[in-house]
């Protein structure tokens, strides 16, 4: 095959592999920024806290990554119990989130961002489990473990959310809460308590993220602050509350970036997230699959 | 958090004014005086330090105190301002002052540019574009090998500049005019027609919209002077400091501080900001000596959450009730 062709079919496929990274970082975050509009831009700095208690729980107990990211899920549960329970306590009730409620999140981001550098000091931590090293080939395309064990996790991940929020009581009820919260209160749902419950499983699946991060590449604390204008394209371009969209999104903005990254350098990757933020806003606000509002 | 300003009629707006201009010149005598007796080069750097954030402050206010819009991206516009006044000093061998006016230009089209994309929306997205801005101004520096790239510039400055003292008293001067124009501009921003529509924006966009407050309009013309004036911030970074590199000039202490200093000291006040410079600037010069300057970021990330959820108003909030 022409080298250059092989070249970006490799960046193709890896770009997808990419791309379901992309779709657990932002899986929580469309919950939280689409369903909720809980603006949570803490929500990468909670990947990367989850990223370093799973290196420092794996290591400790030579675990798999992501079985510890899916072991502490619960504990992150409780801490977005926590959040969303302060956050509505002083903002969301008084009406105040948009200044205070985003300097909140902004406050938050940076209290976990300093708290991982006065921890674990700002260099890079790692845990690659055994498949890490493995690359399966097809063909002329290669299949590195490392980028395809955490996609299919996420993907599996993720279908279950889809299904679950389509079919059970609760998730239909999350997906409510979104379009009309009275609405709910009239079919004696508490909107709050809802609310409170989506909340944590969106950190839930920051700690689930962090995981899939730590098989991909090394973690340092600052390592959020990349992810912020990823994720937050990603949840827009996918038109918000949609998880599907979210999805196709997702692996959309990995193949172009991986894309860019092998024929441009990688230095050069994240001017693409930003590029794609900054035209999505301008010119397609609800979204590449959305209608407009 | 409708904290409305008490319209200042025709008759007093003069003695006020005089007052204040007065009181902000003179304050800025004693200090010169005050550091001159002094003596020591620490104390001009120290007082630079807390300054330049005199002006990052009141510069994030015009924008999030007045109109409601938070701007994260505090760090990129003082880079920008920052690399403006390297890359023009090695172009054309122009130095701080031209520097600084060419920062408030490149950071004033910069925030222009990303309102106008930007602020049509809801203020939420306004504010992400300007949280990923700094990372990607970034990327572009890190990138851009002519003003050094990831390993930074430097800047060369001369031993002595007379009529000052020295360099660190030039510098501390320089920032200290900046400082008062900024707060003047911010107060001047408070108290025109200007600052009474980013007011009704905040309160209620929809509701300015439709009495006729040309909303979109005010709210580029804020971008514009808030970005303007972080790029001023900027400007005069690498001269003080005699190096420039990327993680310096986009220190997250910067996207930090220009949110957390106004919100403590009472947003939407043009001496809320002051306030909170002064007070936070001052503990963190103190406590980097002390402790450990991460552990200092830390305190300040705190004291942020802490005051919007129980004093959204900021200090300035206490003075108001106690009225």
């Amino acid at each position: 095959m022409d080298p250059q062709l092989s070249l970006l079919l490799n960046g193709i496929v890896s770009g997808l592999l990419l791309g379901g990274l992309y779709a657990a970082a932002a899986a929580g975050l469309a919950i939280a920024f689409g369903m909720l509009d809980i603006v949570n831009i803490a929500h990468p700095a909670l990947m990367v806290a989850g990223a370093f208690l799973v290196v420092v729980i794996g290591t400790t107990l030579g675990l798999d990554p992501l079985l510890v990211s899916l072991l502490i899920a619960p504990l992150f549960y409780l801490v977005g119990v926590g959040i969303y329970t302060f956050y509505h306590h002083f903002f969301e009730r008084r009406g105040e989130e948009a200044l205070q409620g985003l300097a909140f999140f902004f406050g938050v981001m940076f209290i976990v961002e300093v708290g991982l550098v006065m921890a674990f000091g700002p260099e890079q931590r790692f845990l690659d489990p055994d498949y890490a090293f493995i690359t399966w080939r097809l063909g002329e395309i290669d299949l590195p473990l490392r980028m395809l064990v955490p996609a299919v996790l996420a993907m599996a991940v993720v279908g279950l959310l889809i299904l679950w929020l389509r079919r059970s009581f609760t998730g239909l009820a999350i997906a409510a809460v979104a379009q009309d919260a009275e609405a709910l209160r009239l079919m004696a749902v508490d909107p709050v308590k809802i609310k409170r419950l989506a909340f944590g499983i969106s950190v839930a699946l920051a700690a689930m993220a962090g995981g899939a991060l730590v098989v991909v590449q090394p973690v340092e604390p600052s390592s959020g602050q990349i992810f912020i204008g990823r994720v937050f394209a990603i949840c827009i371009m996918g038109g918000m509350a949609s998880l599907p969209g979210m999805v196709t999104a997702a692996l959309l903005f990995g193949v172009v970036e991986n894309v860019t990254a092998t024929f441009y350098g990688p230095s050069w990757s994240p001017a693409v997230a930003f590029g794609w933020l900054l035209l999505v806003l301008a010119f397609r606000p609800q979204g590449l699959f959305g209608k407009a509002a | 958090m409708s904290a409305t300003t008490i319209p200042v009629t025709a008759e007093t707006a003069g003695p006020r004014n005089l007052a204040f201009w007065g009181g902000a010149i003179g304050i800025g005598v004693a200090l010169v005086v005050i550091l001159r007796l002094i003596g020591n080069d620490y104390g001009y750097f120290a007082g630079y330090f807390v300054l330049q954030y005199v002006v990052l402050a009141s510069a994030w206010n015009i924008l999030g105190g007045y109109a409601g819009y938070v701007n994260f991206g505090a760090a990129g516009f003082m880079a920008a301002g920052a690399y403006t006044a390297v890359a023009l000093r090695k172009a054309t061998g122009l130095d701080l002052i031209p520097g600084i006016v060419a920062a408030a230009f490149v950071s004033g089209l910069l925030g222009l540019g990303t309102g106008y994309l930007t602020l049509r929306l809801r203020g939420v997205f306004f504010s992400i574009a300007t949280l990923c801005l700094a990372v990607v101004l970034q990327t572009l520096i890190v990138n851009w090998d002519y003003v050094g790239g990831s390993r930074g510039a430097y800047i060369v400055n001369p031993l002595e500049i007379p009529p000052f003292a020295s360099w660190g008293e030039y510098m501390f001067i320089v920032m200290l005019v900046l400082a008062i124009l900024t707060v003047g501009i911010a107060r001047a921003v408070e108290h025109s027609r200007i600052g009474r529509g980013l007011q009704a924006i905040r309160d209620n966009e929809r509701a300015a919209e439709a009495v006729g407050v040309p909303t979109l309009r005010l709210k580029l013309i804020a971008t514009t002077l808030c970005g303007a004036l972080m790029g001023v911030a900027g400007a005069p970074l690498p001269y003080y400091s005699g190096y420039l590199n990327p993680d310096a000039a986009f220190s997250l202490s910067y996207a930090v501080n220009a949110i957390a200093m106004p919100l403590i000291g009472g947003a939407g006040t043009w001496a809320g900001p002051v306030i909170g410079a002064v007070l936070l600037g001052t503990l963190q010069q103190a406590a980097t000596v002390t402790i450990s300057s991460a552990l200092n970021l830390w305190i300040v990330g705190w004291m942020l959450v802490i005051f919007v959820a129980l004093a959204p108003r900021g200090i300035m909030g206490w003075f108001r009730k106690r009225r």
